[in-house]
Order: structure tokens, then sequence, then C-alpha cells
């Protein structure tokens, strides 16, 4: 069924365009910033373009800005951050997609009330965490460590990751778990190789959200991180946020899109794999 | 999310249900030769569960108990009663930040909710260009608090921003002050927020949509729907799931706002864009009173709650 | 076997005494973590002297900067660490938070340090005050910024056909002039400490620095309910028709550009402001003039930087901390700080000769004033009272200057209660 260049599919693409350009002018601004030197900043205006691509803002912001007495640029808060993230969101994805399995496929008595008492849990807000939790990995000696952020980063991640898995595996036909039981396949070998598979789109999406929230955050790293791990949240915020003195507009807007580029980067890659596990028809039975 | 129509029944057999229901584990195992005891699954689920349970319950509980405490700087638990409460509800900034918490969650959450769904059924439409949209209208969720709040700071500046553009454009005498009224600083945290986000619940809808048997729908074509009926009627009602745990997402954002008002307002003109969660952490950080903080905190959790429990009751509970 | 297993553990047991007594023997390699939110260009080179000097003295400093919103961000982190039972060695805590602090028992004393060094003789007693609870020093002070600046630009007064103002009455003369001639009076930024900035300007300019101590530092319930007050405040709310509209939320540094650009005549800031003006090339006493803010040239209102130094377990750090401690204190870094800062030192005696016209008045006003009594503590700046109040303060505050509905009586009674804020 292709479509015909009706009235109708004008309007819906003159619509999805400008969205579109509502969606895209701030990353114009913070694009067209980085590029301009401070006094084409400070004389422009907000939309107006670089009188030429200049990339110094960018390379400052790299590897030149003060952060503290360190004036190393952003460059050694990164490996930090995907040190402490890709372990984080893999535990945490893959401890919802096994509660999701569960509460989906293996309901016992309670599991549903259990869900719904794990459900609160996404509406708490961050601050509330900050001194008890301190207290507690300084209990357990993991405060102020790569590891105590970690585990903190993955508690906090399990209400949502659960909820994604656990809602999708709920359309999943029950056919085939009986199928596969029948068939003599056990609780493990039945959620590797019928049920993970399947969930391809559900796995995108908890891993997009759970990546974007890790990296993004800024709370819990700052608090629970130790020295020398020290997320790039912090480096951009000690960056970008100071006090006094003169403000490099253009230093910051690089520095926000040089942190921004991993999520990004995941986001434009992710999409094509969303759509891909779409397509093949996941669940089309 | 692929959600299949029905379990037992036909494809359009009178108004769905509300989700399908999850398959009862030990009653529905056949016992066969290789089916698993049923400790196992509790016993896989326990670890994380116990700890998610301590996570949110225990600091749950430290929190009420500081406010009733009297800590100022750090924690101390001497017990104080009511008296925290008492000096939340007298001070005059708390009702503002529980006033903006309405009207920012209520516009927030029913706005990009709205707009989420409506992108979701626009790009449905077998665009040619959906690949492109669909990131664009995504990419936002990847930006961090600072970058959003510092570029929307600019973009709705009335000397700098959207104000002075369209001016220059001609129209002299166009004003968008919103950003610097104590009245309207709201809207603008909003029109920001729905921007980061409502790419993320066209995302889950898109899903939703995707996995919707076309069966159904060339059965109501053939019966004659027009197209929007279809929506409405059909298609709209199938997605109950999908709006469910998108909108415990959309939630979820809400209450994390805190960055967000803090990049673009910080909490101002004065206080008028104050919300319970950058009140708390005001006053427990900044200004040592950890136990007012902690009463803002517990009144905040009870509100939700008031919220939000009902609503999981409709939703989860189980039909015999 | 056997007899091989005597040998070993013999080994062993002479390497681990060899290793515990390296372990011993550079006593003085301390390490000290100190906590602060000096990030941008300037002051990361001010600290970097301090670091530089502890260095020299075979120490090992680690950094741990968070910047923003004023050490908000600090200070939530500094919390947590305490709680966590890993406190930092020295914290930049400033004001009556030091005594909050010390009263919580995590604070270390350096009395030893201070004896040694005299410090009683080169601190004015109003600031050593400071930095002592119960009589003990257990924190350090880096520099004075002086907060009642005037800052103006000659080329927009001439332009306007306008005076520098000496007094408020002058002050809105000169306004109504610059506002004539098509530019913006007053640049402010409206962000809630920048609004009691203005505000505590106005309360020395108008009520004297008599009036201010009263009010705004011992919070005299009756002093902030008098007919002065009622005068400040509304000489207050006159000056915010005299800024634009863009005002609200804007940083304090853009405001200062608008009076380096010519589209403003004056902002009322403390002296860090004149680190923009300098960046920006501009020279003092040409470019841009430095005036003590309306009514107050007798009056010196200060914020003071500080490290609070906390409790430590290890032997080697302790040295450490106090040798920071010295560090901070002794002329040359001060000198150095405060030439990047833009602040002036807070050590008396320093020699002024590198430092510009604008920091020597500064000098010689601290100087006068410590002796005169007029030299006050920073309401706005956290130096005045515990944070609680002035929170509170700076949330009427605020609210007057931003609502329309607001009368002078209703924020008399609302500055009552909010300074009853525990």
């Amino acid at each position: 069924m292709s479509p015909r260049l009706t009235l109708h599919r004008v309007l819906l693409l003159a619509m999805l365009l400008l969205f579109a350009a509502f969606f895209l002018t701030p990353l114009y601004v913070m694009l067209s910033t980085s590029l301009k030197t401070m006094d084409e900043v400070r004389n422009g205006t907000l939309l107006s373009l670089p009188a030429s691509a200049n990339f110094s803002a960018w390379a400052k912001a790299w590897s030149q800005a003060c952060t503290g007495t360190d004036c190393g640029g952003l460059q050694p808060f990164f490996m930090n951050s995907v040190w402490m993230v890709l372990p984080a969101v893999l535990a945490s994805t893959l401890i919802g997609a096994v509660n999701g399995y569960v509460l989906s496929k293996w309901r016992f008595r309670g599991s549903e009330f259990m869900f719904a008492l794990l459900l609160f849990g996404v509406f708490m807000p961050m601050q509330v965490v900050l001194l008890p939790m301190s207290q507690v990995l300084g209990w357990l000696g993991l405060a102020s460590s790569i590891w105590g952020l970690m585990l903190v980063h993955v508690i906090a991640g399990i209400p949502s990751t659960t909820l994604f898995f656990r809602n999708y595996h709920v359309g999943l036909p029950d056919e085939l778990i009986k199928a596969a039981m029948l068939d003599g396949a056990g609780f493990w070998q039945i959620f590797w190789r019928i049920v993970l598979p399947l969930s391809t789109p559900i796995i995108v999406v908890t891993l997009i959200w759970q990546f974007t929230n890790i990296w993004n955050d800024f709370l819990y790293g700052v608090v629970f991180s130790g020295a020398d791990s020290k997320p790039i949240t912090v480096g951009l915020n000690n960056l970008a946020n100071t006090s006094s003195s003169v403000k490099e507009y253009n230093v910051d807007m690089a520095a926000a899109l040089i942190a921004a580029l991993p999520t990004l980067i995941v986001y434009v890659l992710a999409g094509k794999y969303f759509v891909r596990g779409l397509t093949a028809g996941a669940v089309k039975g | 999310m692929a959600i299949k129509a029905q379990p037992p029944s036909g494809p359009s057999a009178g108004p769905p249900q509300a989700g399908p229901r999850p398959l009862a584990g030990p009653a529905a195992v056949p016992r066969s030769r290789g089916a698993p005891s049923h400790w196992l699954p509790k016993a896989v689920v326990a670890p994380s569960f116990l700890l998610s349970f301590l996570f949110i319950y225990g600091l749950m509980a430290w929190n009420g108990y500081l406010s009733m405490s009297a800590s100022r700087l750090l924690p101390n638990y001497e017990f104080v009663g009511l008296a925290q409460y008492e000096a939340l509800f007298e001070s005059e900034r708390w009702w503002v930040a529980l006033r903006n918490l309405g009207i920012f969650g209520g516009l927030f959450i029913g706005g990009g909710m709205a707009l989420g769904l409506l992108l979701a059924i626009a790009l449905d439409q077998k665009v040619r260009v959906e690949g492109l949209l669909r990131t664009i209208y995504l990419y936002p969720m990847a930006l961090s608090f600072i970058v959003t709040g510092t570029a929307w700071k600019w973009i709705l500046n009335p000397t700098h921003g959207v104000e002075q553009l369209v001016r220059q454009w001609g129209w002299a005498d166009f004003s968008f002050g919103w950003l610097v009224d104590p009245d309207r600083a709201i809207y603008c945290i909003v029109i920001a927020g729905i921007w980061q986000s409502a790419g993320f619940v066209m995302a889950l809808f898109l899903a939703g949509l995707r996995g919707i048997d076309d069966s159904i729908i060339k059965a109501a074509q053939i019966d004659g729907a027009s197209l929007p009926q279809i929506y409405w009627r059909i298609i709209i009602p199938t997605l109950r799931p999908v709006f469910f745990s998108t909108l415990m997402v959309v939630s979820h954002l809400a209450i994390k706002s805190f960055d967000l008002v803090m990049a673009l307002t910080a909490g101002g003109p004065g206080f008028a864009t104050d919300m319970p969660a950058t009140f708390m952490y005001t006053m427990a950080f900044s200004r040592g009173q950890i136990g007012l903080g902690a009463a803002s905190a517990t009144i905040m959790l009870a509100t939700v709650a008031a919220i939000v429990v009902p609503y999981l009751y409709s939703e989860l509970r189980v039909r015999k | 076997m056997t007899h091989h297993r005597p040998a070993l553990r013999g080994t062993c047991i002479a390497l681990a005494v060899v290793a515990l007594g390296t372990f011993n023997l550079p006593a003085h390699a301390g390490e000290v973590e100190v906590l602060h939110w000096w990030t941008s260009g300037g002051e990361a080179k001010a600290a970097q002297a301090l670091k530089a000097s502890l260095q020299a003295k075979g120490h090992v400093w680690k950094d741990f900067a968070v910047a923003g919103g004023g050490g908000d961000a600090a200070m939530t982190v500094l919390k947590s660490r305490v709680v966590s039972g890993n406190a930092p060695a020295a914290a930049q805590i400033k004001g009556p938070s030091l005594q909050d602090w010390a009263k919580e028992g995590v604070l270390a004393s350096i009395d030893d340090v201070a004896k040694a060094e005299k410090w009683d003789t080169l601190l004015p007693p109003v600031v050593s005050d400071i930095m002592k609870y119960k009589g003990s020093y257990i924190a350090v002070p880096v520099n004075v910024h002086r907060v009642n600046w005037l800052w103006a630009n000659p080329e927009v007064f001439k332009k306007a056909g306008a005076k520098l103002p000496g007094n408020w009455d002058e002050f809105f003369v000169a306004a109504e002039a610059i506002k004539k001639a098509g530019l913006t009076a007053v640049a402010h930024g409206g962000q809630p400490w920048q609004d009691l900035t203005t505000f505590e300007a106005v309360a020395l300019g108008v009520g004297g620095a008599d009036f201010y101590k009263k009010a705004l530092v011992q919070l005299d319930p009756a002093s902030l309910k008098s007919p002065t007050m009622e005068k400040v405040l509304g000489t207050f709310k006159r000056i915010k028709a005299y800024t634009d509209k863009g005002a609200s939320g804007r940083d304090w540094n853009l405001a200062t550009a608008m009076v380096i650009k010519g589209e403003a005549g004056m902002q009322i800031m403390g002296d860090w402001a004149k680190g923009e003006f300098i960046a920006a090339g501009k020279a003092p006493g040409k470019d841009f003039v430095c005036v003590a803010a309306p009514g107050s040239a007798k009056a010196f209102t200060f914020n003071i930087d500080s490290f609070a130094m906390f409790k430590l377990k290890n032997e080697a750090n302790v040295k450490a901390q106090k040798d920071l401690a010295s560090a901070i204190m002794s002329p040359e870094f001060q000198e150095t700080f405060s030439l990047n800062k833009g602040s002036i030192p807070v050590r008396m005696g320093v020699k002024m000769d590198k430092f510009d016209d604008c920091a020597k008045a500064s000098s010689a006003d601290f100087g006068a004033t410590a002796k005169s009594g007029a030299l006050l503590p920073s309401l706005a700046h956290g130096m005045a009272v515990p944070s609680a109040a002035e929170g509170a303060i700076k949330d009427v505050v605020s609210q007057f200057w931003n609502s329309d509905k607001m009368s002078a009586k209703d924020a008399m009674d609302k500055l009552a209660s909010a300074a009853k804020t525990k």
C-alpha cells in the first residue's frame, strides 16, 4: 500500500517537519555556539551561524579546560564513565530481564503485589537516597569508590528495567513456554533460548533508558564516586558551572556535546536495531 | 512492545481486558518430566527484590524518621514529633512548590503522552524518512540536564532568544517574557521537559503500535470503519499496557525534573518555579535543614503514592 | 620441607618489619584531600599555587573540585562524605557554617599552627572570631572580597551627562539620566543571591553600619520592622525600574558584560566583577570605575573564603593538614591567590604593590574599617547568619523584588519571621 500524495499526506509531513524543527533547534544552538569564538558569541544572536567552523573550543573542552586544579579537560573523566556505565547498564538490564520473565511467566502467590511494591521505587526522588546510602556504603567499605557507585545505579535501575521487561514478556504467548516445557526445556533454557531472543525491541529500549540515565547522572556520580573514578558529568559540571570569572560559552557547549556523544551514538545505532526487532515480526505469532 | 490483542478469545471480542494476564506459575505448568520446581523462580528474583525493597522502603523509613528529628546540618536522631511538618506547612515557599508540582506534573505528563502518541501514530503511517525523523525526535533524551537547561535558557531569554529573533523577523511588538515572569516561568519548564521526553514516549508507543496485528485493522476496514475511528476504538485501547508503562516512565521523569528545573530557572524568578524536589534539596543540603527537607520528601512521596497506588491497583488486580 | 619453613617465615617477618619501617620513614609525606569549587581558569591558577606550595613540603594534594551554586553541590557531597565516615582533609566552608560544622564535632583544631604563627595579630578580630569555635581555630581564611562596590562605565555616564553617585539620592538622579539616554541604568542579574547583595548594599547605604549590624547580623526584630527598614525596602524596590526586562535569572557575569559593553551604566556587585573587566582588556580608572556602593564609603562588607579542617586519623595526613593551614596564611600565597582571584589578602600587612588601584583602595578600607568597627560580614554571602536564616531572608527579599503585590509592611513581617528560622 504505497501512500499517495494527497493533501492528507502533505499536512502529515508538514506537521512532522515542524516538530522536527522544534526538536532540532536547541541542538543547532549548541552546535553553532561551540563552533564560534567568544567574540562571535558576545556579539551575535542565538541563531546566527558561526563565521567558520572553529574547533578550538572543542580542543579546549577535551584537553585543556580547567576542572579544578587540574586543567586537563574532559578527557580524564571520559574513561571513568565508560568503566562505570557499561557494567551497571548490563547488570541492571539482565536483572530486569530475569525479573520480568519470572513475574510474567512464573507467577507465584504475591508476585503481583511484590511487583507493585517494586514499581513504587520508580518514583523515589534521588536526593532522598544520598545520605542514608552514604552511611550504608560506609559500613560496607564501598564509600567513595566506583563499585559503590555502580551498586547504587544497579539497585536504582531495577524497578524500571523490571517494569519494561515484565510488561513486554506478558505479551509473549504462553503457548511458546508451554510447548518448550513439553519438549523438556528447563527454566533457564526457556529464558536464554526462547524469551531473550524474542525480547530484542525491549532490550534496546531498556538499554537506551539505562544508559542514558546512568551516563547522564550527576548527583550519584559526584557523591558516591572516588577520587579517581569521577564520571564525565562531574567534569562537565566543574567546567561549565563555574561560580565566578569569565564563562566561555563556546567551550561549555563543546564540552556538553562531548559528554553527550556516547548517548547520542547509542541512540542512533540502537534506533536501527529497534526497528529491526519490530519489523522482524517479533511477536506476530 | 508487541502485545497480542486477547489471550484466549478471538480478535475483536468486545472491549479489551486491562492487558493480558500473566501466566500463573506452578498451576499452569504441566507436571511433566522437565518441570522446574516452584522454588527456582522465587529464588531467582529474591536477591534483587530484597535489595530493591531495602533500598526503596528502608530509605523511605529512614527519611520518615529524619522528618521527625531535629536534624539540621547533619543527621541527628533527636525526636521532635511533627514540628518539622508544622514548619513545612507554614512555609510559603512550600505551598508554591506543591502548586508547581501539580501544574508541571499535569501538563508535562499529559502533554508528553499526547505528543508522544501523536508522533507515534504519525510515524506509523509509513513515512519514508521515518528512521531519520525517529532519531530526531528521540535524541533529546540523550542530553544531560546541563545541556538542555542551558540551551533552553538561551532560547527563552527575552533579550537574546525567541523574542529578539521574532522581532528581528519583523514583528516588533512580539514579546515572550514567560521565563522571567513569576507566574509563567513554570510553563517554560514544561516546554523544555516535553521537548526532552516526548521522543521516548513516542518510541514506546511506536513499539506498541507496530506490534498490533494487521488483521484486526483490515477486518475493521472491511467493516467500513474510518481511520480515526479505527484508531480511537481499537488501536488506542489495545495500547493500554503500553500506556501504563509509559505513564510510569513519564511520571518518573516528572519527579526527576529536579535537574531540569535547577538548570533552567534554579527555582526562579525568586522561588516561583520551585518544586518539592528542589525544595527538599535546597533545605537539606544548602540550608542545613535536613529535618525540614526530609518532611518535604515524605509529603512528596505521600502525594505520589495517593495518585499512583490506586492506579497500580486497578491495573494489576487479578480478575478471577 | 620442614626445615625450610622457619627460614621462610623468618624472612617474611623480616621483610614485613622492613616494609613497616619504610612506611614510617617519610613521616612528612602526608596526603590532603581538598574539597573546593574553584574550577574556572583564574580560580584554578590560584588553587594551583596552593597545591604547589604544599607539594614543595613533600605532601600530596588530592583535588576534589565540585563546581556550582557557590558551593551547593560541594556541600551536598561534603555531608555525604562525613556521614559515610570518609571526610576530606579540608573543605571550603565559610562564615557561620563553620560554627555549625564545629558543633557537630567533626572539625579539628589548628591552634598549634595559629599560635606559632601569631594569627591573632595578623587578622582583625571580627575575622578571627569567625575562624574560631569556642576560642580555638578550626579554619583558615584565604582572602577577602569586598561586596559593597559599585562598578561603572565612565563612557555611559558621560553620554548621559550623569555623575558618579555618592549616596542613594544621587544614585537615582544618575539612573534617571542614563535611562533618558536610552541605556539601561543598572545591570542586574535576577537571581536570589544577587537580589540579596543589592538589598544589603541598600541597607548599608540607607541605614548605616550600625543599622546593618543590628538588623542583618544580629537579626534584631525591632530593627527588622523599623521605619528605617521600610525606607530601605522602598529604595530597594525603586532600583528595579532602572533594570532591564531580561534581568531575571541572568548570571552575574552577564550583567557585568552589559556594563563592559556600554549597554548599562552601573552594577552593584562584589570585587570579583573586576576580573571580568580585566579579562575583557579594560583598564581600571579609564574604562571602568570602582566606587563604594552609594552611601557606604566608610563601611566594608566582607566575604571571606576559608578552609575548615576536618578530624583525620592518619598521623602523616594530620601533619600535611597543618602544613596546608600554614601555607594558606603565608604572605606569598596570600598575594598570589588574591592577584589571581581579584580579591585582597586577608592577612594584614601584605604588600599591595602588584595590585591595581581598586584593590589598593579596598585594602586601605579594610584596615580602616577594622579599626572603626564598620567592617561587617556580608549577609548575602553566608558571612553574617547561619544558612537557614539567610536562605529564608533571601526568599523574602527575592519575592519582594519580583512580586508587585507585596507591600513593604508585608515584607517586614516576613523578614522578622524569616529571621527566626533555625
